[in-house]
Formats: C-alpha cells, structure tokens, sequence
C-alpha cells in the first residue's frame, strides 16, 4: 500500500493500560492485577462527551479500525463502519477499541504470565464472563477519562456486552447499538461451541491446555474449531453462491484430500486461525458466550432484566442470520418494549448470515449513520439543523 | 405543514399519552407530537427508508409487518393506538381493529373513502377503477387491497359494539369544508375516525 484510503482512519498504534486493583469476576475469582490493550480514534472533545465504545466478538480484538503499518494487507476487522463519513464518523466521535480479557492480542489472558508461578496463565486464567468484560471497560474508561460513553456499540458476542453496559452502568451509557446478537445463546449455539471445545479439547497436543510447557499446540483441534464455528457465521446461501458444488479439479477423485471448494476454503480459513489464535482464549470465550443469560437472574423474564436500563437501543438483526436470527433480536427488542424502553429495531435484508454485521450494505450502512447521526445530536455534538 | 389526516390526529392526541403509531412513514407525527406534547412510544413501519427517517429523527421504530398483529405488545400497553392510511392494505382490517383496541382503550383511523363524488364518478361514469391523490395505484399494482367508504366503517364499529368518539373528513390534504361534514360520505375524500371500546 502507498496511500491510505482517505475515509480511513489511517495508521493507528495500540495502547496499553495497566490496572493494578484487583478485579472480582463472576466465578469467584480474582484477577490480580491486568492490562488492556486498546485503539482509539479521534478525539475526545473537552466535555468528554464524544466517546464510543466499540465491543469485539468472539474473535475480536482492539484493532477494529485503520491499519497498523503501511504494509498491513487488511484494515481493522469493523473498517467499514468506523471512519471520517463513516457510519461510526471519527470527525464527529472518538472510538475506543478495546481487546477484552481472555483474548490473545495483548490484554491481559491464557497467554500472559501468572504472575504467581512466573508461567503463562494458560488453562488456569479464570474463567471470564460479560459482566467481567463490562467492569473491566469501565475502568478503562475512568482512565481515558470518559464519564459516559455517547454510545456503546458492538455486534454478535460485542452486542450482548453493550447490553449488559446498558444494565450495569446506565448512568454511564447515553446510547446502545445491539448489532446482530441475542439475550441468551439457544441450546442450539451452546451445542456448536461444544463441538468446537471437544475438537480442541481431543487434540492430543492439547495437553488439558498445557500446551506451551509441552512445546505443542493444538493446532488441529483449533482449526476444527473455526470450521464449524465458520459455518455457523455464513448461510446457507451465501456458501451456495460463493462455491456450490465447484471442484478444485476437473473431475472426482474418490479420495479424502480437498475436492470441493468449500472444503479448500473452510481448512484455509481453520489454518490461518490456528496460527493466530489461541486455544485456551477461544475455549474461555466460548464459554462466556454460553453463560449469558441476564434474564436468569429474574425467571426468564427478560423484560424485568432490561428494567434498569435508561438509554435509547437500536436492535439490528440480518435476514439470513442463522446463528442469532432476526427473532432473537426481536425478542430482545420486545422486552425491551414490554419494560417501556426507547428501542428500535431493524431487520436488514441480506444473504450474507451472520457475518452481515462486519460488512458493508447500504440499508445497514444508512441505518447505522441514521442512529449515530441521531447520537451525535443528542450529545449536542453539532447543531439541530 | 403536516397532511390534514395527520395535523387532524395531532390535535386530538393528549399531551403525554403512550401511544402506538402503525405505519408510521418517516416519523413526521410521532416526532412532532414527542416534541410539542411529550408523547411517547413506538412507530411501526416495514418500509426501509420510512425506518431510517424515524431513527434519525430520534422516534422509536420497530420494524413490523402489521398483517402479524400486534401480539409483542401486552393488553392496555399504552393509551392510544394510530394507524393512517394503512387499514386498506392490511389482510385482515377488521382483526386489527381488534388487536388496536387490544394494545390501547382508543385507537384513531384514517383511510381512503372509496365513496368520495370523485372516486364514484371515475367507476360509475368512466368506468375504470378509481385513481386519485388518495388512491394513486393502478388496480393490478395497487397495495390496497381492502378499500372501504365512510359508512363501511361506521357500520363495521356499530358490528363491533365500538363507539365513535369523533370523526373527521379530509379532502386534497386539507381539512372537510361544510358539505363534506354535512355528507361525509359522499364529500370526503379522507375518513378519520376515533374509536373505543365500549364502556364495562
């Protein structure tokens, strides 16, 4: 690359906050003390009333935006979203991008030292939660010096923590965007991040996620892992279109190598995972998805979860999503009407499944900036016109 | 400016009523009514440019078809439900008469009169299907699919056990003159009606 996209935010360099108060978490343990790694764009106006937190998903990390060096092939993994004119407008807003807890791109997690033993965390790194991530963000925010967030925004697993912000902090949040998630995963979703587990778990170089003290990694349980999780993310249709039953040669050759197209592309994307990802990271975020569930604490009834929340929410599912489908956003969009809360909710129409939510299309695109233009208004952050 | 059936609703709204707005469009009344009368609640709209109109104005859409009801708001959710211009296109309209007076004790109607001179005279003296201001579709691509007159719904009410507590007529985007208030009927293009259950 020799020029920048001039509605990209351009180069961005990583910070790191060190926090040294102990962190309760909803297991019952305790973290030490814990970095957070973060990006931020923009600037944060003198009222401090400009910042917008963005939430990763089950893959996520810190670099949603922007790229790390001139070289860099890819953007930030929400690029489409977060620039100057962009749906989430860096002219306007100044974004925080934060890598939660657990993860494996420099905050605190598996792969970090214990500082007990002197060794990598790995499989003994606590098990963490939304709520746990939700905490953690808030501090960071007390550090950036942000009294409340504009807006928190996030899709997928990033949605539910926008929630939770909604329920835990709603004097700190103005605005909530709930992008293609849901209340609680069905036990369908549980269901295929248990086979993901089980496929890293049986790796005989998994070593009960010892993995570093063996040399080893298991490199093909987390490669299977991704393939199934992949096939949740993309829909049936989109699979269709984009490889159908195409070959990679001309004919059959009755054997078990990559034949088909879809098989090149789920090994090529479970490879490039496996390489960059860790284990014990997707295990321990898998789980978080699973354990989310705020309406469990008052019989199900999520409409009685979401009573404290006290901000406008925009609920936005896609059509051919079927790992959250559109009726597990408009079940959360329901109780949030039932409890009498500002909400909108936006059903947008694309073939793309889950993945919808990290590409651009123009309804989703128009809508967002619709919201965001309205965030930006309510925060006084340009005139009524 | 507002359209009169919309300016006529704005003036019957109490201020900081609850309010459901079914077919909302861009969110023009809600907004308006959310400004001035510190009215609350949602707007339902299926259109995609109708919905990003409301979430840049700042009004509460949920993106609904209402031939599915309205069953994701509880009974006496709020006080008063709206729905104009939209009760021809709908499958089943004497259903959601039901569902509106469900959700809230008063509801308040508009849609176009099919018995309005002109719409009479384009069928009984031309002889084709009606087009107009008010019904600007051909027959073959038209999403009105349940046309009614004035007195259709007042009798579909007096069915119902529903009373009346005000109806108005619109004609070319302004209120009734004297002649459509006499024969409204005959003389309005635009039927506006308020409508309650029967006291219990």
């Amino acid at each position: 690359m020799t020029e920048l996209p001039r509605d990209s935010v351009g180069l961005v360099t990583p910070e790191t906050a060190h926090f040294d108060d102990p962190l309760d978490l909803a297991c019952g343990r305790t973290l030490p003390a814990y970095d957070l790694v973060y990006e931020t764009y923009g600037t944060l106006n003198a009222e401090g009333t400009n910042a917008v937190l963005i939430c990763h998903a089950l893959s996520g990390h810190h670099h949603a935006a922007g790229f790390h060096s001139m070289d860099e092939r890819k953007p930030g993994w929400w690029d489409a979203h977060i620039g100057p004119g962009k749906s989430i407008d860096t002219e306007r807003f100044f974004v925080v991008s934060v890598n939660n807890l657990g993860g494996c791109h420099g905050s605190t997690g598996p792969i970090s030292e214990n500082p007990e033993t002197g060794t990598a965390w790995g499989p003994d790194f606590p098990m963490m939660t939304v709520i746990d991530w939700v905490h953690s963000q808030a501090r960071l925010a007390d550090r950036l010096g942000i009294e409340r967030f504009a807006a928190v925004v996030g899709g997928s697993l990033g949605g539910m923590q926008v929630l939770q912000w909604a329920l835990s902090y709603p004097e700190r949040i103005a605005h909530a965007a709930v992008i293609a998630a849901t209340p609680k995963l069905s036990a369908q979703n549980i269901a295929f991040n248990e086979v993901a587990r089980q496929a890293i778990r049986s790796d005989p170089e998994f070593h009960d996620g010892h993995y570093a003290e063996h040399g080893a990694l298991p490199r093909r349980g987390l490669k299977l892992a991704r393939m199934v999780g992949h096939i949740t993310y993309l829909s049936e249709d989109a699979m269709g279109s984009k490889f159908g039953r195409d070959l990679r040669s001309e004919d059959f050759n009755f054997g078990y190598d990559v034949e088909f197209q879809v098989e090149s592309y789920l090994r090529y994307q479970g490879d490039t995972f496996s390489t960059s990802f860790d284990a014990n990271s997707y295990l321990l975020m898998t789980k978080a998805l699973d354990y989310f569930d705020p309406a469990a604490a008052h019989g199900g009834d999520l409409a009685a979860a979401v009573a404290p929340a006290d901000c406008p929410f925009l609920v936005v599912s896609f059509s051919s999503d079927w790992r959250f489908p559109p009726s597990r956003s408009k079940e959360l969009a329901n109780a949030l009407v039932r409890a009498g809360k500002a909400v909108s909710f936006a059903n947008i129409d694309s073939p793309h499944g889950h993945d919808a939510f990290l590409l651009p299309e123009p309804r989703y695109q128009a809508i967002f900036s619709a919201f965001m233009g309205r965030v930006a208004r309510d925060q006084g952050l340009e005139d009524r016109s | 400016m507002m359209r009169a059936d919309l300016q006529r609703i704005y003036d019957w709204v109490p201020a900081g009523a609850r309010m459901l707005d079914l077919g909302c469009g861009d969110g023009t009344l809600l907004a308006a009514l959310a400004q001035d009368k510190g009215v609350t609640g949602y707007g339902l709209e299926i259109d995609p440019d109708g919905i990003t109109a409301c979430l840049a104005r700042g009004v509460n859409v949920i993106e609904q078809n209402l031939d599915e009801g309205l069953s994701n708001f509880e009974d006496d959710a709020c006080d008063l439900v709206v729905m104009t211009q939209a009760l021809q296109a709908l499958r089943r309209p004497d259903r959601m008469l039901d569902e509106m007076l469900r959700v809230a004790g008063e509801c308040i109607i508009t849609f176009p009169n099919f018995a309005y001179w002109r719409h009479r005279a384009y069928l009984g003296l031309r002889g084709y299907m009606p087009v107009s201001k008010s019904l600007p579709h051909a027959w073959y691509d038209t999403p009105n699919i349940h046309l009614s007159t004035f007195n259709d719904f007042e009798r579909l009410c007096r069915d119902k056990g529903l009373i009346i507590i005000d109806r108005a007529v619109g004609i070319g985007g302004r209120s009734g003159n004297w002649a459509s208030r006499r024969w409204p009927n005959l003389f309005g293009e635009i039927a506006i009606f308020r409508v309650t259950r029967r006291q219990r």
